[in-house]
Protein backbone atom coordinates (compact mmCIF):
# COMPACT_ATOMS: atom_id res chain seq x y z
CA UNK A 1 0.00 0.00 0.00
CA UNK A 2 1.75 3.45 -1.11
CA UNK A 3 1.29 5.78 1.92
CA UNK A 4 1.64 9.34 1.69
CA UNK A 5 2.79 10.72 4.94
CA UNK A 6 0.97 9.70 8.02
CA UNK A 7 -2.29 9.60 6.38
CA UNK A 8 -3.81 6.17 4.73
CA UNK A 9 -5.32 6.51 1.32
CA UNK A 10 -8.60 7.27 2.50
CA UNK A 11 -6.81 10.74 3.31
CA UNK A 12 -8.65 11.06 6.74
CA UNK A 13 -7.45 8.51 9.04
CA UNK A 14 -3.90 9.25 10.66
CA UNK A 15 -1.64 6.57 10.77
CA UNK A 16 -0.89 5.65 14.29
CA UNK A 17 1.14 2.65 13.54
CA UNK A 18 3.82 5.15 11.74
CA UNK A 19 7.18 4.77 13.62
CA UNK A 20 10.05 2.21 12.12
CA UNK A 21 10.76 -0.78 14.21
CA UNK A 22 13.24 -0.09 16.72
CA UNK A 23 12.76 3.50 16.18
CA UNK A 24 12.63 5.20 19.81
CA UNK A 25 9.17 7.28 20.70
CA UNK A 26 8.57 9.73 23.34
CA UNK A 27 5.39 7.84 24.36
CA UNK A 28 4.56 10.95 26.80
CA UNK A 29 2.98 13.53 28.54
CA UNK A 30 3.87 17.02 27.95
CA UNK A 31 2.34 20.60 28.49
CA UNK A 32 2.80 23.89 28.89
CA UNK A 33 0.67 27.04 30.68
CA UNK A 34 0.28 30.28 30.99
CA UNK A 35 0.53 31.67 34.61
CA UNK A 36 0.51 35.18 36.61
CA UNK A 37 4.26 35.81 36.12
CA UNK A 38 5.22 33.65 32.73
CA UNK A 39 4.54 30.40 31.94
CA UNK A 40 5.35 26.80 32.98
CA UNK A 41 6.36 23.66 31.02
CA UNK A 42 5.91 20.05 32.42
CA UNK A 43 6.68 17.03 30.92
CA UNK A 44 7.20 13.30 32.09
CA UNK A 45 10.72 11.28 31.70
CA UNK A 46 9.28 7.86 29.75
CA UNK A 47 10.92 7.00 26.55
CA UNK A 48 10.28 3.74 25.00
CA UNK A 49 10.74 1.30 21.87
CA UNK A 50 8.06 -0.47 21.96
CA UNK A 51 6.79 -1.85 25.04
CA UNK A 52 10.73 -1.54 26.33
CA UNK A 53 11.66 1.76 28.44
CA UNK A 54 14.33 2.62 26.15
CA UNK A 55 15.15 5.91 29.41
CA UNK A 56 13.47 6.43 32.38
CA UNK A 57 14.85 9.83 33.19
CA UNK A 58 14.26 11.41 29.43
CA UNK A 59 14.54 15.63 29.41
CA UNK A 60 11.64 16.35 27.02
CA UNK A 61 12.27 20.46 27.83
CA UNK A 62 14.38 21.78 25.63
CA UNK A 63 15.94 25.35 25.18
CA UNK A 64 15.91 26.74 21.92
CA UNK A 65 16.75 29.96 23.71
CA UNK A 66 17.43 31.90 26.55
CA UNK A 67 13.58 31.74 27.71
CA UNK A 68 12.14 29.61 24.67
CA UNK A 69 11.51 26.12 25.05
CA UNK A 70 9.82 23.43 23.68
CA UNK A 71 8.39 20.23 24.32
CA UNK A 72 8.46 17.29 22.65
CA UNK A 73 6.83 14.21 22.01
CA UNK A 74 6.62 11.89 18.77
CA UNK A 75 10.01 10.40 17.23
CA UNK A 76 12.66 11.33 19.72
CA UNK A 77 15.01 11.89 16.81
CA UNK A 78 12.41 13.66 14.71
CA UNK A 79 12.13 16.27 17.57
CA UNK A 80 15.43 16.66 18.42
CA UNK A 81 16.28 17.56 14.99
CA UNK A 82 13.83 19.97 14.39
CA UNK A 83 14.70 22.05 18.07
CA UNK A 84 18.39 21.36 17.05
CA UNK A 85 18.08 23.42 14.12
CA UNK A 86 14.88 25.82 15.29
CA UNK A 87 18.13 26.43 18.08
CA UNK A 88 20.62 27.11 15.45
CA UNK A 89 18.04 29.56 13.96
CA UNK A 90 17.17 31.46 16.96
CA UNK A 91 20.50 32.16 18.23
CA UNK A 92 21.61 33.20 14.44
CA UNK A 93 18.33 35.80 14.87
CA UNK A 94 19.44 37.16 17.96
CA UNK A 95 23.37 37.91 16.93
CA UNK A 96 22.55 39.34 13.48
CA UNK A 97 19.76 41.80 14.85
CA UNK A 98 21.00 42.53 18.12
CA UNK A 99 17.76 41.74 20.01
CA UNK A 100 16.45 38.36 21.56
CA UNK A 101 13.87 36.45 19.62
CA UNK A 102 10.39 36.76 20.64
CA UNK A 103 8.54 33.65 21.17
CA UNK A 104 6.69 34.33 17.83
CA UNK A 105 9.41 34.10 16.21
CA UNK A 106 10.01 30.48 17.86
CA UNK A 107 6.98 29.53 17.02
CA UNK A 108 6.85 30.62 13.27
CA UNK A 109 10.45 28.41 12.74
CA UNK A 110 9.03 25.24 14.41
CA UNK A 111 5.47 25.35 12.54
CA UNK A 112 7.47 26.26 9.26
CA UNK A 113 9.69 23.08 9.80
CA UNK A 114 6.95 20.85 11.40
CA UNK A 115 4.71 21.84 8.72
CA UNK A 116 7.13 21.73 5.10
CA UNK A 117 8.36 18.60 6.14
CA UNK A 118 4.98 17.14 7.58
CA UNK A 119 5.29 14.39 5.78
CA UNK A 120 8.39 12.72 6.66
CA UNK A 121 8.05 13.82 11.08
CA UNK A 122 6.03 12.64 13.25
CA UNK A 123 6.82 15.69 15.69
CA UNK A 124 3.99 17.21 18.20
CA UNK A 125 5.58 20.27 19.75
CA UNK A 126 4.50 22.86 22.31
CA UNK A 127 6.57 25.76 22.59
CA UNK A 128 6.38 28.42 25.30
CA UNK A 129 8.56 31.54 26.08
CA UNK A 130 8.68 34.72 27.97
CA UNK A 131 10.14 37.54 27.16
CA UNK A 132 9.44 41.78 28.58
CA UNK A 133 7.37 42.39 25.50
CA UNK A 134 4.78 39.68 25.20
CA UNK A 135 4.83 37.92 28.78
CA UNK A 136 4.55 34.34 28.54
CA UNK A 137 3.32 32.64 25.43
CA UNK A 138 2.55 29.18 24.71
CA UNK A 139 1.81 27.82 21.26
CA UNK A 140 1.06 23.91 19.97
CA UNK A 141 2.16 22.70 17.14
CA UNK A 142 0.31 19.26 16.10
CA UNK A 143 1.42 17.08 13.98
CA UNK A 144 0.26 18.08 10.54
CA UNK A 145 2.39 21.45 11.82
CA UNK A 146 -0.52 24.28 12.51
CA UNK A 147 0.35 26.83 15.02
CA UNK A 148 -2.02 27.23 17.78
CA UNK A 149 -1.88 30.14 20.66
CA UNK A 150 -3.32 28.82 23.72
CA UNK A 151 -3.64 29.57 27.58
CA UNK A 152 -2.30 26.22 28.20
CA UNK A 153 -1.47 23.07 25.71
CA UNK A 154 -1.22 19.61 26.25
CA UNK A 155 0.16 17.28 23.91
CA UNK A 156 1.75 13.41 23.72
CA UNK A 157 -0.38 10.44 23.86
CA UNK A 158 -0.76 11.07 27.66
CA UNK A 159 -3.07 13.69 27.15
CA UNK A 160 -5.76 12.11 25.87
CA UNK A 161 -6.50 11.21 29.66
CA UNK A 162 -6.56 14.50 31.30
CA UNK A 163 -8.91 16.58 28.96
CA UNK A 164 -11.36 16.52 31.36
CA UNK A 165 -8.89 16.94 34.40
CA UNK A 166 -7.54 20.06 32.89
CA UNK A 167 -10.78 21.57 31.79
CA UNK A 168 -12.07 21.33 35.49
CA UNK A 169 -9.60 22.82 37.25
CA UNK A 170 -7.82 25.59 34.81
CA UNK A 171 -8.07 28.99 36.09
CA UNK A 172 -6.32 31.94 34.55
CA UNK A 173 -3.63 34.02 36.37
CA UNK A 174 -2.42 31.21 38.55
CA UNK A 175 0.34 32.22 40.85
CA UNK A 176 3.56 29.92 40.56
CA UNK A 177 2.81 27.51 43.28
CA UNK A 178 -0.98 26.90 41.58
CA UNK A 179 0.68 26.34 38.02
CA UNK A 180 3.12 24.13 39.45
CA UNK A 181 0.19 22.02 41.55
CA UNK A 182 -1.79 22.23 38.40
CA UNK A 183 1.33 20.82 36.03
CA UNK A 184 2.04 18.33 38.57
CA UNK A 185 -1.64 17.31 39.12
CA UNK A 186 -1.82 17.19 35.43
CA UNK A 187 0.83 15.04 34.60
CA UNK A 188 0.38 12.72 37.61
CA UNK A 189 -3.08 11.60 35.65
CA UNK A 190 -1.53 11.07 32.49
CA UNK A 191 1.34 9.20 34.28
CA UNK A 192 -1.19 6.83 35.57
CA UNK A 193 -3.37 5.94 32.94
CA UNK A 194 -1.03 6.25 29.84
CA UNK A 195 1.09 2.74 29.86
CA UNK A 196 3.84 4.76 27.82
CA UNK A 197 3.99 7.73 30.19
CA UNK A 198 6.38 7.82 33.35
CA UNK A 199 8.86 8.34 35.24
CA UNK A 200 10.07 11.99 36.85
CA UNK A 201 8.02 14.92 36.31
CA UNK A 202 10.29 17.79 34.79
CA UNK A 203 9.21 21.26 34.72
CA UNK A 204 10.75 24.38 33.64
CA UNK A 205 9.29 28.04 34.71
CA UNK A 206 9.94 30.73 32.99
CA UNK A 207 9.54 34.60 34.18
CA UNK A 208 11.41 37.73 34.17
CA UNK A 209 13.98 36.16 35.88
CA UNK A 210 14.90 33.59 33.59
CA UNK A 211 14.27 29.88 33.33
CA UNK A 212 14.28 27.51 36.32
CA UNK A 213 13.89 23.69 36.51
CA UNK A 214 12.13 21.84 38.43
CA UNK A 215 12.14 17.94 39.55
CA UNK A 216 9.87 15.34 40.83
CA UNK A 217 10.36 11.69 41.61
CA UNK A 218 7.66 9.34 41.80
CA UNK A 219 9.00 7.39 44.79
CA UNK A 220 7.77 10.29 47.29
CA UNK A 221 5.01 10.69 45.45
CA UNK A 222 5.89 13.42 43.05
CA UNK A 223 6.67 15.40 46.38
CA UNK A 224 10.41 16.86 45.55
CA UNK A 225 12.77 17.61 45.25
CA UNK A 226 11.34 20.70 43.20
CA UNK A 227 13.34 23.47 42.23
CA UNK A 228 16.93 22.48 40.76
CA UNK B 1 17.10 80.66 -31.61
CA UNK B 2 16.59 78.92 -27.44
CA UNK B 3 16.63 75.75 -29.04
CA UNK B 4 19.86 76.37 -31.23
CA UNK B 5 21.68 77.81 -27.83
CA UNK B 6 21.60 74.47 -26.47
CA UNK B 7 22.66 72.17 -29.51
CA UNK B 8 25.70 74.41 -29.23
CA UNK B 9 26.39 74.64 -25.28
CA UNK B 10 26.10 70.51 -25.47
CA UNK B 11 28.29 70.55 -29.01
CA UNK B 12 30.80 72.20 -26.74
CA UNK B 13 30.18 70.52 -24.12
CA UNK B 14 30.36 67.38 -26.07
CA UNK B 15 33.94 68.49 -28.10
CA UNK B 16 35.44 68.80 -24.50
CA UNK B 17 34.01 65.77 -23.25
CA UNK B 18 36.03 63.99 -25.90
CA UNK B 19 39.25 66.16 -25.60
CA UNK B 20 38.83 64.97 -21.80
CA UNK B 21 38.65 61.25 -23.04
CA UNK B 22 41.91 61.74 -25.47
CA UNK B 23 43.61 63.13 -22.47
CA UNK B 24 42.75 60.50 -20.70
CA UNK B 25 43.56 57.11 -23.08
CA UNK B 26 46.81 59.04 -24.07
CA UNK B 27 47.63 59.64 -20.25
CA UNK B 28 47.02 55.70 -19.94
CA UNK B 29 48.94 54.62 -23.01
CA UNK B 30 52.17 57.19 -21.60
CA UNK B 31 50.99 54.94 -18.35
CA UNK B 32 51.41 51.69 -19.79
CA UNK B 33 54.36 52.28 -21.61
CA UNK B 34 56.21 53.53 -18.41
CA UNK B 35 55.20 50.66 -16.78
CA UNK B 36 56.51 47.71 -19.17
CA UNK B 37 59.56 49.61 -19.44
CA UNK B 38 59.94 49.97 -15.94
CA UNK B 39 60.59 53.59 -16.18
CA UNK B 40 59.77 55.49 -12.58
CA UNK B 41 56.73 57.35 -13.32
CA UNK B 42 56.39 60.96 -13.93
CA UNK B 43 54.50 63.84 -14.42
CA UNK B 44 51.30 61.78 -14.69
CA UNK B 45 48.34 62.14 -12.50
CA UNK B 46 48.43 59.30 -9.88
CA UNK B 47 44.61 59.54 -9.08
CA UNK B 48 44.11 58.38 -12.54
CA UNK B 49 45.08 54.96 -13.17
CA UNK B 50 42.89 53.93 -9.83
CA UNK B 51 39.54 55.40 -11.13
CA UNK B 52 38.41 53.16 -13.89
CA UNK B 53 37.81 50.13 -11.77
CA UNK B 54 35.82 49.27 -8.19
CA UNK B 55 37.36 47.06 -5.91
CA UNK B 56 40.51 48.90 -6.21
CA UNK B 57 41.75 51.48 -4.12
CA UNK B 58 43.87 54.43 -4.82
CA UNK B 59 47.22 54.64 -2.26
CA UNK B 60 45.46 57.23 -0.26
CA UNK B 61 42.45 54.79 0.35
CA UNK B 62 39.58 56.46 -1.49
CA UNK B 63 37.50 54.26 -3.72
CA UNK B 64 36.75 56.89 -6.92
CA UNK B 65 34.06 54.87 -8.24
CA UNK B 66 31.97 55.24 -5.09
CA UNK B 67 32.74 58.58 -4.59
CA UNK B 68 31.74 59.35 -8.79
CA UNK B 69 28.22 57.46 -7.65
CA UNK B 70 27.94 60.08 -5.16
CA UNK B 71 28.38 62.71 -7.23
CA UNK B 72 25.76 61.01 -9.26
CA UNK B 73 23.35 61.60 -6.31
CA UNK B 74 24.32 64.84 -5.63
CA UNK B 75 22.60 65.43 -8.94
CA UNK B 76 19.56 64.05 -8.55
CA UNK B 77 16.39 66.00 -7.26
CA UNK B 78 16.20 66.63 -3.67
CA UNK B 79 14.61 63.63 -1.35
CA UNK B 80 13.98 64.16 2.48
CA UNK B 81 13.10 62.18 5.52
CA UNK B 82 11.56 63.66 9.15
CA UNK B 83 11.46 61.59 12.12
CA UNK B 84 8.46 63.26 14.21
CA UNK B 85 7.23 61.74 17.50
CA UNK B 86 4.43 59.90 15.71
CA UNK B 87 5.22 58.96 12.52
CA UNK B 88 7.88 59.57 9.52
CA UNK B 89 7.36 61.67 6.72
CA UNK B 90 9.52 61.38 3.19
CA UNK B 91 9.29 63.98 0.59
CA UNK B 92 10.43 64.41 -2.70
CA UNK B 93 11.69 67.27 -5.17
CA UNK B 94 10.65 65.27 -8.23
CA UNK B 95 12.44 67.26 -11.23
CA UNK B 96 9.78 67.13 -14.11
CA UNK B 97 11.99 66.59 -17.14
CA UNK B 98 9.37 67.32 -19.68
CA UNK B 99 6.03 69.14 -20.44
CA UNK B 100 4.34 65.83 -21.99
CA UNK B 101 4.95 63.77 -18.34
CA UNK B 102 1.49 63.11 -16.63
CA UNK B 103 1.50 65.39 -13.47
CA UNK B 104 0.93 63.40 -10.45
CA UNK B 105 2.27 60.26 -12.52
CA UNK B 106 5.33 58.65 -12.60
CA UNK B 107 5.53 58.03 -8.44
CA UNK B 108 9.16 57.72 -6.95
CA UNK B 109 8.53 57.37 -3.21
CA UNK B 110 7.98 53.38 -2.68
CA UNK B 111 6.19 51.60 -0.83
CA UNK B 112 8.03 48.09 0.38
CA UNK B 113 6.17 46.47 3.18
CA UNK B 114 3.12 48.07 4.56
CA UNK B 115 4.30 50.16 7.24
CA UNK B 116 7.59 51.28 5.43
CA UNK B 117 8.95 53.24 2.46
CA UNK B 118 11.98 54.51 0.43
CA UNK B 119 12.83 57.20 -1.69
CA UNK B 120 15.95 57.94 -3.28
CA UNK B 121 18.09 60.69 -4.68
CA UNK B 122 20.07 60.21 -7.89
CA UNK B 123 19.51 57.64 -11.41
CA UNK B 124 16.31 56.80 -11.20
CA UNK B 125 17.00 52.57 -12.70
CA UNK B 126 19.08 52.24 -10.20
CA UNK B 127 16.35 53.35 -6.85
CA UNK B 128 13.99 50.88 -8.66
CA UNK B 129 16.63 48.31 -8.43
CA UNK B 130 16.83 49.34 -4.83
CA UNK B 131 13.68 48.97 -4.23
CA UNK B 132 12.85 45.94 -5.78
CA UNK B 133 15.58 44.37 -3.82
CA UNK B 134 14.04 45.74 -0.53
CA UNK B 135 11.03 44.01 -1.37
CA UNK B 136 12.10 40.88 -1.66
CA UNK B 137 13.71 41.12 1.71
CA UNK B 138 10.82 41.97 3.18
CA UNK B 139 9.44 39.36 1.64
CA UNK B 140 11.73 37.06 2.58
CA UNK B 141 12.18 37.84 6.45
CA UNK B 142 7.94 37.26 5.99
CA UNK B 143 8.20 34.09 4.67
CA UNK B 144 11.06 33.16 7.19
CA UNK B 145 9.33 35.04 10.46
CA UNK B 146 5.75 35.23 9.99
CA UNK B 147 6.18 38.87 10.80
CA UNK B 148 7.48 42.32 9.35
CA UNK B 149 11.00 42.88 9.23
CA UNK B 150 11.81 45.80 11.46
CA UNK B 151 13.37 49.06 9.83
CA UNK B 152 16.49 48.49 10.80
CA UNK B 153 17.09 45.00 10.04
CA UNK B 154 15.74 46.29 6.68
CA UNK B 155 18.44 49.10 6.58
CA UNK B 156 20.92 46.48 7.83
CA UNK B 157 20.25 44.12 5.05
CA UNK B 158 20.07 47.12 2.42
CA UNK B 159 23.55 48.34 3.25
CA UNK B 160 25.22 45.09 2.87
CA UNK B 161 23.59 44.68 -0.57
CA UNK B 162 24.58 47.95 -1.52
CA UNK B 163 28.04 47.53 -0.12
CA UNK B 164 28.57 44.42 -1.82
CA UNK B 165 28.62 46.59 -5.27
CA UNK B 166 31.25 48.21 -4.48
CA UNK B 167 33.90 45.30 -4.25
CA UNK B 168 33.92 43.55 -7.86
CA UNK B 169 34.64 45.23 -10.83
CA UNK B 170 32.33 43.57 -12.92
CA UNK B 171 29.49 46.09 -11.54
CA UNK B 172 29.39 49.60 -10.59
CA UNK B 173 27.80 51.05 -7.56
CA UNK B 174 24.34 52.25 -6.80
CA UNK B 175 23.85 55.64 -7.99
CA UNK B 176 21.45 56.25 -5.35
CA UNK B 177 21.37 57.46 -1.82
CA UNK B 178 18.00 55.70 -0.08
CA UNK B 179 16.21 57.19 2.43
CA UNK B 180 14.07 54.16 4.64
CA UNK B 181 10.89 55.35 7.09
CA UNK B 182 9.26 53.07 8.75
CA UNK B 183 6.82 52.51 11.53
CA UNK B 184 7.97 49.27 13.59
CA UNK B 185 4.13 47.98 15.36
CA UNK B 186 3.64 49.18 18.94
CA UNK B 187 1.52 46.62 19.04
CA UNK B 188 1.95 42.70 19.92
CA UNK B 189 1.40 41.00 16.45
CA UNK B 190 0.53 37.57 15.68
CA UNK B 191 2.59 35.05 13.92
CA UNK B 192 1.02 35.32 10.11
CA UNK B 193 -1.50 32.46 10.05
CA UNK B 194 -1.96 31.64 13.61
CA UNK B 195 -5.04 29.73 15.03
CA UNK B 196 -6.30 31.60 18.66
CA UNK B 197 -4.86 34.11 20.74
CA UNK B 198 -4.05 32.57 24.32
CA UNK B 199 -5.26 33.70 27.60
CA UNK B 200 -8.53 35.78 27.56
CA UNK B 201 -6.77 38.00 30.51
CA UNK B 202 -3.61 38.26 28.46
CA UNK B 203 -0.56 37.03 28.82
CA UNK B 204 1.35 37.16 32.33
CA UNK B 205 4.46 38.49 33.31
CA UNK B 206 4.62 41.44 30.87
CA UNK B 207 6.90 44.91 32.01
CA UNK B 208 4.66 47.50 31.73
CA UNK B 209 5.54 51.14 30.36
CA UNK B 210 8.31 50.00 28.21
CA UNK B 211 8.32 51.33 24.76
CA UNK B 212 7.97 48.89 21.67
CA UNK B 213 8.40 49.99 17.98
CA UNK B 214 7.61 53.50 16.69
CA UNK B 215 8.74 55.87 14.49
CA UNK B 216 12.27 54.84 11.93
CA UNK B 217 14.28 56.06 9.73
CA UNK B 218 17.61 55.61 7.82
CA UNK B 219 19.56 56.74 5.06
CA UNK B 220 22.34 54.41 3.01
CA UNK B 221 24.83 55.93 0.95
CA UNK B 222 26.21 54.36 -2.20
CA UNK B 223 29.01 53.17 -0.05
CA UNK B 224 26.95 50.71 1.57
CA UNK B 225 27.19 52.84 5.14
CA UNK B 226 24.01 54.08 6.61
CA UNK B 227 22.80 55.94 10.00
CA UNK B 228 19.72 55.96 11.17
CA UNK B 229 18.81 59.77 11.53
CA UNK B 230 16.26 62.21 13.24
CA UNK B 231 16.24 64.27 9.27
CA UNK B 232 17.50 62.78 6.67
CA UNK B 233 17.89 65.08 3.22
CA UNK B 234 20.08 64.13 0.42
CA UNK B 235 19.90 65.21 -3.47
CA UNK B 236 20.93 68.41 -5.05
CA UNK B 237 19.32 70.64 -2.53
CA UNK B 238 20.81 68.75 0.63
CA UNK B 239 22.99 71.76 1.69
CA UNK B 240 19.46 73.94 2.55
CA UNK B 241 17.60 71.16 3.38
CA UNK B 242 19.87 69.96 6.25
CA UNK B 243 19.85 73.18 7.47
CA UNK B 244 16.39 73.54 7.87
CA UNK B 245 15.94 70.52 9.41
CA UNK B 246 18.54 71.04 12.35
CA UNK B 247 16.46 74.27 13.20
CA UNK B 248 13.44 72.03 13.37
CA UNK B 249 14.85 70.22 16.65
CA UNK B 250 14.12 67.07 15.82
CA UNK B 251 16.21 65.47 18.47
CA UNK B 252 13.67 66.51 21.03
CA UNK B 253 11.15 64.45 19.37
CA UNK B 254 8.12 66.74 19.88
CA UNK B 255 7.23 67.48 16.64
CA UNK B 256 3.90 65.87 15.07
CA UNK B 257 3.41 64.10 12.29
CA UNK B 258 1.08 66.82 10.64
CA UNK B 259 3.75 69.72 11.79
CA UNK B 260 5.93 67.43 10.30
CA UNK B 261 4.26 66.93 6.72
CA UNK B 262 4.28 70.75 6.43
CA UNK B 263 7.37 71.38 7.32
CA UNK B 264 8.91 68.70 4.66
CA UNK B 265 6.92 70.44 1.96
CA UNK B 266 8.76 74.09 2.87
CA UNK B 267 11.85 72.70 3.31
CA UNK B 268 11.56 71.24 -0.14
CA UNK B 269 10.73 73.73 -1.44
CA UNK B 270 13.35 75.98 -0.08
CA UNK B 271 15.83 73.35 -1.20
CA UNK B 272 14.07 73.85 -4.91
CA UNK B 273 15.04 77.60 -4.65
CA UNK B 274 18.56 76.89 -6.23
CA UNK B 275 17.35 75.31 -9.40
CA UNK B 276 14.21 77.60 -9.25
CA UNK B 277 14.53 77.33 -13.40
CA UNK B 278 13.16 73.71 -13.58
CA UNK B 279 9.63 72.36 -13.31
CA UNK B 280 9.04 69.96 -10.42
CA UNK B 281 6.22 68.51 -8.29
CA UNK B 282 6.43 67.16 -4.39
CA UNK B 283 5.76 64.02 -3.33
CA UNK B 284 5.07 63.32 -0.22
CA UNK B 285 4.41 59.96 2.00
CA UNK B 286 3.84 59.33 5.39
CA UNK B 287 3.66 56.80 7.94
CA UNK B 288 1.72 57.21 11.22
CA UNK B 289 1.39 55.19 14.64
CA UNK B 290 -1.53 52.84 15.01
CA UNK B 291 -3.53 55.26 16.14
CA UNK B 292 -2.35 57.70 14.27
CA UNK B 293 -3.88 58.99 10.47
CA UNK B 294 -2.50 56.07 8.37
CA UNK B 295 -2.90 53.54 10.95
CA UNK B 296 0.96 51.93 11.00
CA UNK B 297 0.45 51.93 7.14
CA UNK B 298 3.36 53.49 4.47
CA UNK B 299 0.87 56.08 2.60
CA UNK B 300 1.13 58.91 0.45
CA UNK B 301 -0.33 61.89 2.02
CA UNK B 302 -3.61 63.14 0.88
CA UNK B 303 -4.25 65.39 -1.67
CA UNK B 304 -5.71 67.97 0.26
CA UNK B 305 -3.24 67.58 3.16
CA UNK B 306 -0.09 68.04 0.47
CA UNK B 307 -1.59 70.70 -0.74
CA UNK B 308 -2.56 73.14 1.92
CA UNK B 309 1.39 72.33 3.00
CA UNK B 310 2.35 73.22 -0.35
CA UNK B 311 0.16 77.11 -0.15
CA UNK B 312 2.21 77.30 3.13
CA UNK B 313 5.15 76.60 2.11
CA UNK B 314 5.23 78.78 -0.94
CA UNK B 315 3.62 81.49 1.35
CA UNK B 316 6.91 81.03 3.38
CA UNK B 317 9.05 81.42 0.67
CA UNK B 318 7.53 84.62 -0.33
CA UNK B 319 7.30 85.92 3.46
CA UNK B 320 10.91 85.02 3.61
CA UNK B 321 11.18 87.47 -0.09
CA UNK B 322 9.22 90.35 1.38
CA UNK B 323 11.59 90.18 4.42
CA UNK B 324 14.66 90.46 3.11
CA UNK B 325 13.13 93.54 0.71
CA UNK B 326 11.94 94.73 3.31
CA UNK B 327 15.46 95.03 5.03
CA UNK B 328 17.14 96.09 1.95
CA UNK B 329 14.86 98.63 1.70
CA UNK B 330 15.58 99.68 4.99
CA UNK B 331 19.13 99.68 4.63
CA UNK B 332 19.19 102.18 2.08
CA UNK B 333 16.54 104.09 3.87
CA UNK B 334 19.55 103.54 7.05
CA UNK B 335 22.40 105.01 4.19
CA UNK B 336 20.19 108.44 3.40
Amino acid sequence: MQRTGMLREDGIHVDMDHLKKGEVNLGTSIMAINFRDGVILGADSRTTTGAYIANRVTDKLTQVHDTIWCCRSGSAADTQAVADIVQYYLGMYGTTNNEAPTTQTAAALFQEICYENKDQLSAGMIIAGYDHRHGGQVYSIPLGGSLHKQSYAIGGSGSTYIYGYCDANWREEMTQEEGIDFVKGSLQEAIKWDGSSGGVIRMVVLTAKGAQRHLYLPDTGYKGPGEQ
Amino acid sequence: MAVSCTREVLLEELREAAVDVEARVAALQVEAWTRSSLQPRGGISRELCYDLSNSVFSPDGRNFQVEYAVKAVENGGTAIGIRCKDGVVLALEKLVSSKLLKPGANKRIATIDRNMGVVSAGLLPDGRHFTSRARDEAAQWRRMYKAPIPTSSLADRMGSYIQAYTLYNSVRPFGVTCIIAGWDSEAELAVDGQVGSGPTVGAGGKVDKMKHGGPFLYMIEPSGSYWGYYGAATGKGRQSAKSELEKLNLTEGTLSLEEGVKEAARIIYIAHEDSKDKDFELEMTWVSSLDGPTKGRHEEVPKKIREEAERLAKKALEDDDEEEEAKAEGGERMEE
